[in-house]
């Protein structure tokens, strides 16, 4: 028995299809962009109520979003992949988001977490946007009101999904060209 | 001696005599109905008078009366003997269309962002005001959220997709 204890329980992502011989491991330029996308999502929090309360959670060690290689919260748009929009937005709070998502370099995604980032919520009110997606194209819903945290970490891991499945250069994308100039950005 | 509501309302109606109307008490608080253009000076007497001593004001808010035609708009204002600890209440009527009232300012600075809310959410145009913008709403909003003059569910709006909630 060794004096020290080795973790044996860790899990690495899948090699991606390849060709490897000895000291050597070929594959396409985009499966390899895509696992390091993937798995190194850098979340920006945009809490402004309850929601933020549970993404707290979901960023501690109880369920830790770290597991997903999302470990790092990054407080500034312009290092940041993904931006997490839990709670209410209010009216005047609407272009401060959408200046905090323009910051953000490509590729970008946003989550919107909880019923009032997605849809206003029960906020049915003049004061508050019913919805982010009325000023900033939205990846993934989360619903709930607020949502566990198993429910962020699957909104999380739906992103995933959606991240190593996309093309490399997503911002030359026809489609996504016409999505960004419907909310008339650039 | 301390100081009663009795001896507010004595001094009030020797000053101001039959101006001030609806003279009530809720909760031992005393409320009276002040003319639109006289707001400034029972201020002014309530804060120099040497009995009276209303020295802070504690609010300052709108109430809209959609039944009360041709004075809808009511502009109240809390103010608070901070010696004797004694509170009392006024109230300003104006009608919708035209409502304009004296503004506070000069005597109370904090009546500045009571009465740009009062404006935001009533839309009383307090006359003097140094600088009467919105102060929680988008600038953009042409209308007065607070006022009653809203459907529950307004069925013109754009901002809520119908489709998405099964309206």
């Amino acid at each position: 028995m060794r004096p020290v204890q080795y973790n044996t329980k860790v899990k690495t992502v899948e090699m991606p299809e390849g060709y490897s011989g000895e000291g050597f491991f070929a594959t396409s330029f985009d499966k390899i962009v895509e696992l390091g996308r993937k798995n190194s999502l850098w979340p920006l929090p945009f809490a402004t109520s309850c929601c933020g309360i549970e993404f707290m959670a979901t960023m501690g060690s109880h369920y830790d979003l770290g597991r997903f290689g999302a470990e790092r919260m990054g407080f500034t748009p312009r290092q940041c992949d993904v931006l997490l929009v839990a709670g209410t937005i209010a009216k005047k709070m609407g272009p401060i988001l959408r200046q905090v998502y323009l910051q953000m370099a490509e590729p970008r995604w946003v989550i919107a977490i909880g019923a009032c980032a997605s849809s206003g919520g029960i906020f049915d009110s003049y004061s508050v946007l019913q919805g982010i997606d009325q000023v900033i194209p939205v990846d993934v819903y989360v619903p709930g009101c607020p949502p566990r945290p198993e429910g962020i970490i699957d909104g999380i891991l739906k992103l995933q999904d959606l991240v190593s499945t996309e093309s490399l250069r997503r911002r030359n994308n026809p489609v996504y060209k016409s999505l960004m100039e419907s909310y008339g950005i650039q | 001696m301390a100081l009663t509501n009795e001896i507010i309302k004595q001094k009030l109606t020797e000053k101001f005599g039959d101006q001030l109307t609806e003279w009530d008490e809720q909760f031992g608080l005393l409320t009276f109905k002040v003319p639109a253009d006289q707001n400034l000076k029972v201020i002014q007497f309530l804060y120099d008078d040497e009995t009276l001593r209303f020295r802070f004001l504690t609010d300052l808010t709108a109430v809209h009366y959609p039944e009360r035609k041709g004075e809808e708009i009511c502009v109240v204002y809390h103010l608070h003997n901070l010696v004797d600890n004694i509170r009392l209440r006024f109230k300003v009527y104006v009608p919708s269309e035209k409502p304009d009232v004296y503004t506070v300012t000069q005597r109370f600075s904090t009546a500045n962002w009571m009465e740009r809310e009062t404006y935001d959410f009533f839309g009383v145009n307090f006359i003097g005001h140094p600088n009467l913008i919105r102060i929680l709403n988008v600038d953009e909003m042409d209308y007065f959220p607070m006022r009653k003059e809203y459907a529950m569910e307004d069925p013109t709006r754009r901002d809520k997709d119908d489709e998405m909630f099964g309206r």
